[in-house]
């Protein structure tokens, strides 16, 4: 019974990372950057609801407000640091990133302090089957994360924007001169980037609910981590390289001997996947050409 | 080692000129303790700073976890050293062996990370790195308190502090004497031609795994140098420190410097360690963040402003390179050649275009000069 416990945890943990990851591998797949601040709208979704719930006192205001402030501030932020190099070298895209997630770091340190904050959104109590015992939030978590991927995937794979967006990862000049915007399309990415991390935010705090400056970037390395892992700018691939992490990291916490290397063996996960399989597990392999 | 081109060494001889200054004047009137920790401090950053750039301004290969390597030197150097103090005693060749073991064994790690560097590059390279550098720190914070301190920390033998920064000194110079050597000679060259263009690198017969990891063991053996003297100047190092935070504030004085210059990264290393260090003693508690928040700022303007497309015209305006060449006669940059960029095959009508004599170089529609913008 312990098993299944853990199994559910860990794609429940697994959901959230999978959320995450869909932000990075999806603004790869379209804007072919690496996104490092993804991690830190987490953090600001979650300082959001801290807020919104100490105002208002009610969860779902607090996550409506969330998801549209953390939009606002991810389109922000692709308008103002990311377009102005469209077409520079990847390295300074990503550079620009991280210097992007430092100042929202700093920023967040100054407006809140570096103590952590407690936020307390709902308490759910736990579930009794039999003999298993389950946490409430982690089924609300897993619940709510696969219904948002199928609408994802759904969107993607029926709506005229989303076939859009899976053209402009395939080609983007071609995609330009079928008369799609791209710069359109890349604003869109970041809006549902940024509302997913917004949610991330909310079912991180839903686990553990303090929040400090540094919040969304340790759920930010390991989903990055995941989206590698199932292969970065391959939607099907974020979510299966999500919940394989999720699960490994609450199967690992369960054996006293490597849990205290949780997070080494995730990595030696990635390190080896990819020496195995160089674009990761769903990843598709391009040709380079001269 | 044959010195080619004196002016390639000015760096070289500057540092070795401050370095014989502050020995001399330590050795005179004595110096604080302060300035001399802030002294090893700049130095441990610059051999950092310098080797890193290595990677990502020669190789153009982006490292995230260079803190790992600097870490695996710390420990290893730091274990080292103590278990040879009952032979050696806190004698300088305690410090020299110590430091030897720390850099070949942060070197081997190089070696075992640079392996997948053949098979990946670009952004999963730089997050294969970052994976080692928690890997490393996730290691050493799990160890036992016997073997390497574990969670408080391993203790480091405690070298004469008056010396530490001479020895430092030394090992900054012959960083600076191997990297700069390196750069200017047939494998330097070689190393860049993969930066510019890894395909026709290829083609030209350059072994590109055998230089792209000759570049990265170079890198972390000088990470691990870096370590053991951060180990031997703190007395005591906790795997914490050596995160990905870490990792990144050596990056951004690589970035700030200028990526490819060494004479950048130098001057970047110890602005922002002698501003960091001031400011801790100005900037206390909460304030602390408005120093992080000026170097994201900082950092982000920079990079747009020598990166974006569209300023292009702008920096070619206002480049102070450029402006230094004008003032001095018969520099190859000032004198207007005829020369095709050949990065794009000519056509047989482009060809004509280039032999046809109103082309200039300047002439932006040219069809020699689009470059591909897309990148390699």
């Amino acid at each position: 019974m312990e098993i299944i416990t853990t199994i559910i945890n860990g794609l429940s943990i697994g959901g959230i990372y999978a959320m995450i990851a869909l932000g990075y591998t999806m603004v790869y797949g379209i804007a072919k950057m690496l996104n490092f601040a993804h991690g830190d709208i987490i953090m600001v979704g979650g300082y959001t609801i801290y807020v919104t719930m100490n105002l208002t006192g009610h969860p779902l205001i607090a996550i409506a407000v969330a998801v549209v402030f953390c939009v606002i501030l991810g389109v922000t932020i692709e308008k103002v640091a990311y377009k102005p190099l469209r077409g520079a070298s990847p390295l300074a895209v990503l550079i620009t990133a991280i210097g992007v997630s430092y100042l929202l770091q700093s920023l967040a340190q100054i407006v809140f302090g570096s103590a952590p904050k407690m936020v307390r959104i709902a308490d759910m109590g736990s579930l009794k089957i039999g003999s298993l015992k389950i946490q409430v939030y982690t089924l609300v978590t897993l619940v709510c994360t696969i219904i948002v991927m199928i609408c994802l995937t759904l969107f993607v794979k029926l709506t005229k924007t989303g076939r859009a967006m899976l053209a402009t990862s395939e080609d983007k000049a071609a995609t330009q001169l079928m008369g799609i915007s791209v710069n359109r399309i890349i604003t869109i990415t970041f809006a549902i980037g940024s509302a997913l991390a917004a949610l991330a935010g909310l079912f991180y705090l839903l686990k553990a609910p303090s929040i400090s400056n540094t919040f969304g970037s340790m759920p930010g390395i390991k989903a990055f981590t995941a989206a590698v892992i199932g292969g970065i700018g391959s939607i099907p691939g974020a979510m299966l390289g999500g919940f394989l992490l999720g699960i490994v990291e609450c199967i690992s916490y369960k054996i006293p001997i490597i849990a205290p290397y949780t997070d080494a063996i995730e990595f030696l996960i990635l390190i080896v996947i990819l020496l195995v399989k160089p674009t990761g597990i769903l990843g598709k392999r391009r040709r380079e050409k001269v | 080692m044959k010195l080619k081109k004196f002016k390639h060494y000015y760096s070289t001889f500057i540092i070795t000129a401050i370095a014989v200054i502050f020995t001399v004047f330590s050795a005179g009137i004595g110096l604080e303790k302060s300035t001399i920790y802030l002294l090893e401090k700049i130095i441990i950053a610059v051999i950092l700073a310098v080797s890193l750039n290595l990677v990502v301004g020669f190789l153009g290969e982006l490292s995230l976890g260079h803190a790992g390597f600097m870490c695996v030197g710390a420990y290893l150097g730091g274990k080292f050293s103590a278990i040879m103090l009952p032979n050696l005693g806190n004698s300088a060749l305690n410090l020299i062996a110590s430091i030897i073991v720390g850099g070949l064994v942060a070197a081997l790690c190089g070696a075992i990370i640079g392996l997948p560097a053949l098979r990946l590059k670009g952004d999963y390279l730089a997050i294969v790195t970052l994976g080692f550098g928690e890997i490393v720190k996730s290691i050493f914070q799990n160890t036992s308190r016997e073997s390497f301190g574990g969670a408080l920390g391993l203790e480091t033998p405690r070298f004469d502090k008056e010396q530490l920064f001479i020895y430092a000194f030394i090992a900054l110079i012959i960083t600076l004497l191997v990297v700069t050597n390196l750069m200017n000679s047939k494998h330097g060259r070689a190393i860049t031609s993969i930066r510019d263009n890894e395909i026709a690198a290829r083609a030209t017969g350059i072994n590109v795994t055998k230089y792209k990891l000759y570049a990265f063991i170079i890198s972390s053996f000088f990470a691990g140098v870096a370590g053991v003297l951060y180990s031997f100047s703190n007395y005591n190092i906790q795997s914490s420190k050596f995160g990905y935070n870490y990792s990144i504030e050596i990056l951004v004085m690589v970035v700030l410097g200028g990526i490819g210059s060494i004479n950048g990264s130098i001057i970047a290393a110890t602005l922002i360690t002698f501003i960091n260090t001031e400011f801790a003693t100005i900037l206390t508690g909460n304030l602390a963040v408005l120093q992080n928040l000026l170097y994201a700022i900082i950092l982000i303007l920079i990079v747009i402003f020598g990166n974006s497309p569209a300023l292009e015209s702008f920096r070619e305006k206002y480049d102070v390179k450029k402006l230094f060449a004008k003032i001095r006669k018969n520099d190859p940059s000032t004198i207007n050649s005829d020369e095709a960029h050949w990065d794009k095959i000519p056509t047989k009508i482009s060809m004509d275009e280039l032999f046809s004599l109103d082309v200039t170089n300047n002439d932006q529609n040219s069809v020699l000069n689009i470059q591909d913008k897309e990148g390699k």
